[in-house]
Order: structure tokens, then sequence, then C-alpha cells
């Protein structure tokens, strides 16, 4: 059997993306990707607060009335969301400026709700942190896919700092910036465009799977047969296969 | 009052919540398939945003600001817009059960949606009086209104596109989005409010 940690990583990063696969929290994902910087500065946040809220409604999920779960879950994150909010005015006061309204806002965000409902009160609290993790990370390796994606096409740098300055040139001097990437219409386009890519990929996945199976099904129905009724099976098999 | 009318405006057009915000992303992707629904969930967004404008306002100058501890208003903001969306939701049903009717499944909707929260966050942080916390949550709702409603229509033409096979549902609805974005950002050009 496989190690169920491993396969609850690869389902909250990969299979069960929470931006790409689920598409959940759409807000932060398109306002905060104008930069490298801003989308990791944001999914660290969600890091955080996914897996602090995660190992807490895990820990009190007996002692809540059902009636009130939600009402309950929201106070909970919004406490970790407060903490967060906090500690990143403190030590990152430059995040906190581009970021802004967004980190309050991760109160509201459906990943974290959806995590606390569909997993969280229902496990143990080992996996909900597990689950909480994966889940952050899945979610900060989209917005960092989208926002390097946008800022290298509309600046032509990456890691450019909050206010702009530093980074590093990636496109040379060759490249004039389209400066439409940074608006809210370039948010809109690129992540149009990375879900349609990951739907052909999905879809060639699948294509391959399907061969894979009729492949091994056609085997099947065929090495199967003894010899002496071998006409009647491989007739059955071939009506099965019709029918599919 | 010219105050306020350029906030409105500047609210509605050239600072439009979906548009150029990016808040309450989700139900504009979720219920505009047809325009009835989105200007169901625009009715009721409307109705919640103004009203809560109003309270968290007053909640957080008469509660939050003399009890100095303005650092919990995202806890509080939620709280009171969760018990104030429940509570419009008990009274429709029993005074106004035609209104209820007609925007009942999209109240509960609206706890998460972030632009109720949004707006609130955003009276605080530009230091609004009442009056204009009241007009901002309206007009940014009107605004979200008229952007789900442009939506719901170009969805309905969209039912009939034909595009790439790994572009159907939503990455062509994004980018639908996406042209609709670059529209409203003729109107950045005016710097208002």
């Amino acid at each position: 059997m496989k190690n169920p940690i491993g396969k609850q990583m690869k389902e909250g990063i990969i299979t069960n993306n929470p931006t790409f696969v689920q598409l959940l929290g759409m807000c932060p994902t398109l306002a905060t990707t104008t930069s490298v910087m801003n989308a990791l500065g944001m999914g660290v946040a969600v890091i955080a607060v996914l897996t602090f809220s995660n190992l807490f409604i895990s820990l009190v999920r007996k002692l809540i009335p059902k009636q009130i779960r939600i009402a309950s879950y929201i106070v909970i994150i919004s406490g970790f969301v407060t903490a967060v909010e906090l500690t990143i005015k403190a030590f990152f006061p430059a995040i906190d400026a581009s970021l802004g309204l967004f980190i309050p806002l991760i109160v509201v965000n459906c990943i974290i709700l959806a995590r606390a409902e569909a997993f969280a009160s229902k496990n143990n609290p080992l996996m909900a942190v597990i689950d909480g993790i994966s889940t952050g990370i899945g979610f900060t390796l989209a917005l960092f896919s989208i926002a390097l994606v946008r800022e290298i096409l509309g600046t032509g740098k990456i890691f450019a700092a909050s206010n702009g300055t530093g980074g590093v040139q990636v496109l040379g001097s060759w490249y004039s910036p389209a400066t439409v990437f940074l608006l809210p219409a370039g948010a809109f386009l690129t992540l149009g465009f990375i879900l349609a890519l990951v739907q052909k990929i999905a879809e060639k996945m699948e294509e391959k799977n399907h061969k894979k199976e009729v492949e091994r099904f056609i085997d099947e129905a065929f090495a199967a047969p003894a010899p002496a009724e071998g006409e009647s099976t491989a007739a059955a098999a071939e009506e099965e296969g019709g029918a599919d | 009052m010219g105050n306020i009318f350029l906030i409105m405006f500047a609210a509605i057009l050239t600072e439009n919540f979906i548009f150029s915000r990016f808040l309450g992303i989700c139900p504009f992707l979720g219920v505009s398939n047809k325009p009835s629904t989105a200007l169901g969930m625009g009715m009721a967004v409307t109705f919640v945003m103004t009203v809560s404008s109003a309270v968290t306002w007053a909640v957080y100058r008469f509660i939050l600001q003399p009890l100095k501890i303005e650092y919990l208003k995202t806890i509080a903001f939620i709280l009171v817009i969760a018990t104030l969306v429940q509570f419009i939701e008990m009274f429709l049903r029993k005074y106004v059960p035609a209104l209820y009717g007609a925007l009942g499944i999209y109240l509960p909707l609206i706890t998460t949606n972030c632009a109720v929260l949004g707006s609130a966050l955003l009276n605080i942080q530009k230091g609004y009086s009442f009056g204009e916390s009241v007009a901002f949550g309206f007009a940014s709702a009107l605004g979200f209104t008229m952007a789900i409603l442009i939506f719901a229509g170009v969805r309905e033409r969209l039912a009939f596109a034909t595009p790439p096979k790994c572009f159907k549902g939503f990455p062509i609805l994004l980018i639908s989005a996406s042209l609709a974005a670059m529209a409203f950002a003729g109107f950045s050009g005016m710097k208002l409010g």
C-alpha cells in the first residue's frame, strides 16, 4: 500500500490543485499575481493560515456542534488571518503595502473554508496539517506560475521587489514590455490560457490512460480463453468490446 | 454632495469591483449563466452590501475604536456580515416573501463573497464618513451587478461559440472576461475621487 502522507501531498499539489483543478480562490489568484514576489508572499500567508486553521479545526472537530460549524470555522480562520496580518505588517511592511486588502480577505478565501469543511472536520490532526500544507503549496505553485508569465511578459524581469526595483532581467533590451499583462485584463487572459493548457494536458493523459485500459482489456480478453472454448469467448469479448 | 457623487461614479466605473479590484470573482464566474440569475445575485449583493457598509462602519466607529481594538476588525466584520445575512434572510422570509423567493438561494452565498468584506474594509481604509461609506457600498454593488449582468449576456452568446476543445468552459470565459476588463480599463484614464 502506498504511503498515505505522500498520497495526500500529491492530491493537494497536483491531482486536486485548488486553483487549476477546483477553481477556488480566484480573487487572490488574479489580484496578487502582478509579480512573483507578491505571489510568493500571498502563497506563504495562505500556507500559514491553512495549516494552522486545519490543525485547530481538526483538534476541536468533536467539540463543535454540527449546526454552528461553519460560523465556528470562520471565527477560527479569521483569528489566524489576523495573526498572520499583524505579523506581515510588523516584519514585511513592503509586502503588506502591495498585497493590502487581500491579506485580511484570506478570511473569505473559499479554499480555506472548503478544506476545513471537506477535510479537517473529518480527519485526525496530523493528516489535516499535511492536507493544509499540500493544498497551500498547490495554491502557491499555481500563483507562482501565473505570476511568472505575467511578470516576464509585463516587465521583462522576474523577482523584482514589490516597489518595482531590483529583479533579474530575463528578456533582453529588444523586448518592449507589454504592460497589459500587469493590468486586470492580463490577469484574466493569462489564467485563461494556463487553464486551457491544463485542460489540454488532462485530455492527453486521459487519452493515454484510456488507451492503456483498452489494451489491457484486449489482452485479458484474448489471453484468458482455454483452447477448447476459444471461439465462444472470443465472440463474447467482441460483443463486450462492441457494447463498450 | 459632489464628493459622494464622485465616490459613486468611481466605484461603478473606474474602480469596478470585478474588473479592476478583483473582488467577488467567485460569484461572478459561478452564477453568471443566465441574466436572470445574475440579476438575482446582483440584487442580493446590493442589498447586503449597502446595509453591511452602514453597520460595519458603526461597529468600527462606536465599538472597536473606543475600545482601541481596531486590529480585530477582520474578525468583527466577518461576524457582523454573517449575522446580518442571517437576519436579512429571516426578515425577508417573514415580511417580504416575494423578495425572499427571488433572492433566497443567493443570500447564504454572500457571507463568503469577498466583495462584501472588501467594501467594509475599504471604507475604513479610506477613512470615509458614514454617508460616504453607504454610498460607496451601494455604488460598488451596483458596479458588481452591472459587470455580472454584462457578462451573463456575453456568456449566452458564448454558448453557441465553438472554441478549440481545450478552451471549452472556463478558459474561454476568462478570456472573454479579459476583453471586458480591457474595455473597463478605458475608464481608468479618468482620475476621480
